[in-house]
């Protein structure tokens, strides 16, 4: 009898709980949908070739597209992928790798500090650092991109090398392959998918930011003149964009988001399905 | 030359503060198979991977004593453990193709990176390593396929084949059959027989049946210690102490 009552009440904190996992599941899924939602149903209809080709109209102007910022934003990604891939690569090795070494961890640690802080403030440096001194360019606000990606790269480099058992390094070391061979020729490509998937979300991160953009190389809607000056950034216009009083711009700014949106996705679902194939290959 | 590839005087070993191996003292003969047998955690493994260097690599590792490796001491200063691996092949209890790389490259990799680029020679090394596997015929159409697509016991003789394209003097083994069928097992002990025609072979295993079937030489370890060793047909048919006795007949271990 009594044990049946116990039985009951732990039946009941049960359903309890699922019912709060499930309040909870709504109240955060219900934003997310419907900002999908609301995205793609006013981003949509602005959509069409003119969007993709055409440069950014005047403000008040009918018509034109994105297609400036389309090619700032690819130039800001490239050159920021330039230093932030490289770096972030070398640090995640030297962190897995030479793990025996104390300052490791140290820089562990600051690595992860560095992964938390605000793009704002990264922005800030580099508009100090490379913005004043040549004036608002595509050139400081990559660096400040590039700041974001290296933490992020390096991480995942990190965590991809560790996966690759110590037997694979040791089979190396027991052919007479020295260290750096051993790393690089055969460490690293145990890892590549891994890091691939690391550089894929970092680009998702960076492509999405606006902070830095605003800071290092501010609002402009012309083709890209040199590193020097300024390009035009999708994520930025859609701030731009969106505070206008212009209809046309407002238009503008709905296709933006959709089309970031989307290659946001895209950019998180392809390393989760590189991942899917990664964990059958250990088993 | 000595009829002994291997000297080990003195050796001590172990990690930070706990000592894994007590004062070793054992010659390795040429050209014969050694089996060094012992129940779990007798030190067997860490003996062999101090005959490559690589017992060095685990962080707070540490080992005293000497290693004679053909009138050299290993653990000489001036000594490049590098050059040491090349002499000394490895393979594991797990089969660990290299992940990533094709059956060919898994084999060709050890040459390349040694500085072989010749295309003709590298053919000729890995179609050559993998005959004496006998992998040749199960392979040869598949080259460029990964080497992690093979089965177990074939994933086995891979590692065997990249580690004798290196041409070592020595291959140390350690439980490489442990993982496997028992099909796939006895095809790596026969070859195992047949590698030792040229080389000398250290081999771990805690089996006593496969040493009895392999061992020209056995090493019997237990706690640290090594507790007694000698020609097989000597330590197994007439076990000098106590604790070989009851390994031997599956008492302990």
């Amino acid at each position: 009898m009594q044990l049946n009552k116990v039985l009951k009440k732990k039946i009941l904190i049960d359903k309890a709980f699922t019912i709060i996992l499930i309040c909870a599941m709504i109240i955060y899924l219900v934003p997310i949908i419907s900002i999908i939602y609301e995205t793609v149903s006013r981003g949509l209809p602005a959509l069409n070739l003119d969007f993709f080709t055409k440069p950014i109209p005047t403000a008040g102007e009918e018509g034109g597209g994105i297609a400036n910022a389309i090619q700032g934003t690819v130039i800001s990604i490239a050159l920021a992928s330039l230093i932030g891939i490289p770096v972030g690569i070398l640090s995640g090795i030297f962190l897995s790798e030479y793990r025996e070494l104390k300052i490791t961890s140290f820089i562990r640690f600051i690595n992860e500090v560095f992964h938390g802080i605000p793009s704002i403030i990264i922005g800030l440096f580099s508009f100090v650092l490379i913005s004043k001194r040549i004036g608002f360019s595509v050139l400081a606000a990559s660096f400040s991109l590039a700041l974001i990606m290296i933490p992020i790269v390096t991480i995942v480099t990190q965590e991809s090398l560790k996966m690759v058992p110590a037997t694979i390094r040791e089979a190396a070391f027991s052919l007479g392959i020295p260290k750096w061979k051993t790393t690089i020729f055969i460490v690293l490509r145990g890892a590549w998918q891994g890091i691939v998937t690391g550089i894929l979300l970092s680009i998702g991160r960076i492509i999405g930011e606006s902070a830095p953009i605003l800071v290092t190389m501010g609002f402009y809607r012309w083709w890209f003149s040199g590193l020097d000056r300024p390009v035009s950034n999708m994520a930025l216009n859609i701030f731009i964009f969106a505070m206008s009083p212009f209809q046309n711009w407002v238009r503008l700014a709905w296709g933006t988001a959709l089309v970031l949106l989307v290659l946001v996705l895209l950019l998180n679902i392809i390393p989760r399905l590189m991942m899917l194939r990664r964990e059958v290959r250990y088993e | 030359m000595s009829d002994y590839k291997i000297i080990v005087e003195n050796v001590s070993a172990g990690y930070n503060s706990n000592i894994v191996l007590r004062n070793i003292n054992l010659k390795i003969p040429q050209r014969k198979i050694t089996a060094i047998m012992g129940p779990s955690g007798s030190g067997k493994s860490t003996f062999l991977r101090i005959l490559n260097r690589l017992h060095e690599l685990t962080p707070g590792a540490w080992v005293k004593g000497r290693v004679i490796l053909d009138g050299i001491d290993i653990y000489d200063r001036k000594v490049n453990p590098t050059l040491i691996r090349k002499k000394i092949g490895m393979v594991f209890q797990k089969p660990n193709p290299f992940p990533m790389m094709s059956i060919y490259d898994n084999v060709a990799i050890g040459l390349k990176l040694n500085g072989i680029k010749d295309k003709k020679t590298l053919d000729e090394i890995v179609r050559r390593s993998l005959e004496i596997v006998g992998l040749w015929d199960e392979v040869k159409g598949d080259l460029h396929r990964p080497g992690t697509m093979l089965s177990g016991g074939q994933q086995q003789r891979l590692c065997i084949a990249r580690a004798l394209a290196v041409n070592p003097e020595v291959i140390l083994m350690d439980e490489p059959t442990s993982s496997l069928d028992p099909i796939s097992s006895m095809t790596i002990e026969s070859l195992v027989k047949k590698l030792a025609e040229d080389r000398t072979i250290v081999i771990v295993t805690h089996n006593v049946q496969q040493a009895i079937r392999l061992a020209d030489y056995v090493a019997f370890f237990y706690l640290g210690e090594l507790i007694e060793h000698g020609p097989a047909v000597e330590v197994f048919t007439n076990p000098k102490h106590e604790l070989t006795l009851k390994f031997v007949k599956g008492a302990i271990g």
